[in-house]
């Protein structure tokens, strides 16, 4: 390994762990605004930084800020009789895996150092000579082969974190929550594998990087697998153990499950662990069903619009601008996941330990099972069909394209108009205070105390 | 023979007919047991909720927390910063109303310690000196103090002063302390409150004697 390798490894090192860890940080801000938004609350936006007669609110980001301080300077407590090699590791060993899930998660285009200006040849790979200059990097921290598999394993140690928890805290409640956690997340893992089994037959391959580059050249996977992503989304989310599964830390039943007992950074750990899981899933969910870095039409050369044989637009851009709009697009959709599940959480009910089980073995397992065969049926077929078909299937996955491009600044746009139209509103004046405040122009109007 | 007693047979009350409500619950049916439609509809009613309370947010088009607190959207009052208006009505902290010339208009006639459920209002009258025209007329409150933490807010001083002396029309509630002596208001601080319009006299008319609008009898008997 050169100099050069190691100092593009750190760097990507640096990028990936300082997205997730802010993000998971921000989460935490986006959790209780989000929340409180659509709660009808304006949640918490008091923690203040005070510079003079300024005062620095920022939306109660620094609410985020604040917990982090209070982590540090809390009391570090522990049970007398817990465990306490196992009581120490265990939240290590929660965050180390998440953030070793990173390492094999593309989040860009190989980039072609000595050509960025230039425009490069839709496919095939830029020459690494060191001797000429010319360089290759791939935008992921460690070009392993095992790809997906790694991620399996390595997400496999959250289970052994939380029922480490769980188990070395000489507490029922922490016990409980271990158990559930270690049951709950083996079930899901299975499920998780499972969904990915049929979109890894689409993609011919085990690797991130890989998987994406398919989905730039056909479709976005949540298109070719549309329920293999309802089980992927539904199993990561029982894997970060948020609402709707958050039964290892049921407050109203367990305290907080298996992190009962920990206090100060260790609990701080736990925590931000759980939001960064938030961001692995969705770095996987993009990567794997959303395209990755892919955007739609752009592809290593420029941009191309083509509709099956037919090319319909093409216009060459240069190197660098496509690899940076692929990072850019990349980060941006894996923010847009990350609000999604966060909307997800703040949507639904906590399942019943019954219910939860019967879902994870009796409807998602099966359900992925029959993905898989299904899969492989249609895959055959269209295989074998001829020509004809194969064209109507390009044709198809061109319009996936389609659709993407244009529903997307369909949103923003309906978004934009949603803002700028005019809310009505009625009035009811109940109560003598209100007729006082509605005859002084409103009660932001009025001196409020009046 | 052997009275037999009388065979009485109540006649058995129907029992009323149990009054049923059935409550239906969500259909079963695909769309609600396969869970997803639900969920999307879940998001989605969350999502309204956001984003109609971010636009209101930025463009600071929050419904009035009074006038409009059925509408859609954060009604919250940022307590300290801003608060709920009272109601005119509003019975507050208490004031002595004072005269044109700044007196307060109490003539000490104890009437509203009397009439205190609480008797948390304690006055000590004195007598206005020789050669002032009040002097027969009126006394004057040499103390006049009201523990605020006795106060059951009754109302029944303000109603039982015949002298509009005494007001509770501050619009200020009840302020906590930190301790009990803080709560013992005495006259010059009761005399400092004005009402809502920062008004510390009263709008009812005082005629004072020997003023030609004193309806009452003067020092000579005469009308």
């Amino acid at each position: 390994m050169t100099g050069k390798e190691v100092l593009f490894t750190v760097l990507k090192v640096a990028i990936m762990i300082g997205f997730t860890l802010n993000l998971g940080g921000l989460l935490t801000w986006a959790d209780r605004r989000q929340s409180s938004m659509i709660q009808d609350r304006i949640g918490p936006n008091r923690a203040v930084i005070k510079i003079g007669k300024f005062e620095l609110r920022v939306w109660g980001l620094l609410h985020t800020a604040a917990d982090g301080v209070k982590f540090f300077f809390k009391e570090d407590f522990m049970p007398p009789r817990a465990d306490r090699v196992l009581f120490s590791i265990a939240p290590m060993l929660a965050v180390a895996s998440v953030l070793a899930m990173l390492a094999v998660v593309p989040f860009g285009d190989t980039l072609c150092i000595a050509q960025w200006k230039d425009v490069v040849p839709r496919s095939g790979v830029c020459s690494s000579d060191p001797a000429s200059g010319a360089y290759a990097i791939e935008l992921m921290i460690a070009p392993l082969a095992a790809g997906i598999l790694y991620v399996f394993a390595v997400a496999g140690q959250g289970i052994i974190a939380a029922a480490m928890a769980g188990a070395s805290s000489d507490n029922k409640f922490s016990l409980m929550g271990g158990l559930r956690a270690a049951s709950q997340m083996v079930s899901y893992e299975v499920t998780l594998g499972l969904s990915l089994i049929a979109a890894m037959m689409l993609y011919g391959t085990v690797r991130l990087d890989v998987m994406v580059q398919w989905q730039a050249e056909h479709a976005w996977g949540i298109f070719a697998q549309p329920i293999a992503f309802v089980l992927f989304f539904a199993a990561s989310v029982a894997e970060s153990k948020r609402i709707p599964f958050d039964l290892p830390e049921a407050e109203s039943e367990l305290v907080s499950g298996y992190f009962t007992e920990y206090s100060g950074m260790k609990f701080g750990m736990f925590y931000l662990a759980e939001y960064m899981e938030v961001v692995t899933s969705s770095l996987l969910i993009v990567t794997i069903f959303l395209g990755g870095w892919a955007l739609p039409f752009i592809h290593r050369d420029g941009v191309t619009v083509a509709l099956g044989d037919h090319l319909l637009f093409h216009k060459d851009l240069p190197h660098a601008l496509v690899i940076g709009l692929g990072v850019l697009g990349f980060f941006g959709k894996v923010v847009v996941t990350c609000l999604l599940q966060t909307f997800v959480r703040w949507s639904l009910p906590r399942f019943r330990y019954d219910q939860l089980m019967r879902l994870g073995w009796r409807i998602l397992l099966p359900a992925s099972l029959a993905n898989i065969f299904v899969t492989g049926v249609v895959w055959l077929a269209l295989e074998n069909a001829g020509e004809g078909v194969a064209g109507s299937v390009k044709i198809a996955a061109d319009v996936t394209q389609f659709v993407v491009a244009l529903t997307v600044p369909l949103v923003v746009l309906r978004l934009i108009v949603g803002y700028f139209t005019p809310t009505s509103r009625g009035t009811w004046l109940v109560g003598s205070s209100a007729t006082m405040a509605a005859g002084q122009g409103g009660t932001k109007a009025s001196p409020m105390q009046a | 023979m052997a009275k037999t007693p009388m065979a009485v047979t109540f006649p058995k009350k129907t029992p009323a007919p149990v009054k049923t409500v059935t409550v239906s619950g969500p259909a079963r049916d695909f769309s609600t047991q396969s869970y997803i439609p639900e969920v999307i509809r879940g998001v989605s009613v969350s999502m309204q909720h956001f984003f109609s309370n971010w636009k209101d947010m930025l463009r600071g088009e929050r419904p009035d927390p009074v006038t409009q607190r059925l509408d859609r959207g954060i009604t919250t009052i940022s307590y300290p910063e801003q608060k709920r208006p009272y109601p005119e009505r509003f019975r507050g902290l208490h004031r002595l109303t004072v005269r044109d010339n700044g007196d307060p208009r109490c003539v000490a006639c104890l009437c509203c310690s009397t009439a205190c459920p609480a008797q948390c209002i304690y006055i000590e009258a004195g007598e206005y000196p020789e050669g002032d025209p009040r002097r027969g007329h009126e006394r004057f409150p040499v103390k006049f103090v009201i523990d605020e933490l006795r106060c059951i807010f009754c109302g029944y001083c303000v109603e039982a002063c015949p002298c509009d002396a005494i007001r509770m029309d501050t619009g200020v509630h009840p302020v906590p302390y930190d301790s009990r002596d803080q709560f013992i208001y005495k006259k010059d601080l009761l005399m400092s409150f004005a009402d809502r319009s920062g008004d510390r006299r009263d709008h009812n008319p005082r005629h004072e004697a020997g003023d030609p609008t004193h309806p009452g009898l003067d020092r000579e008997h005469k009308h």
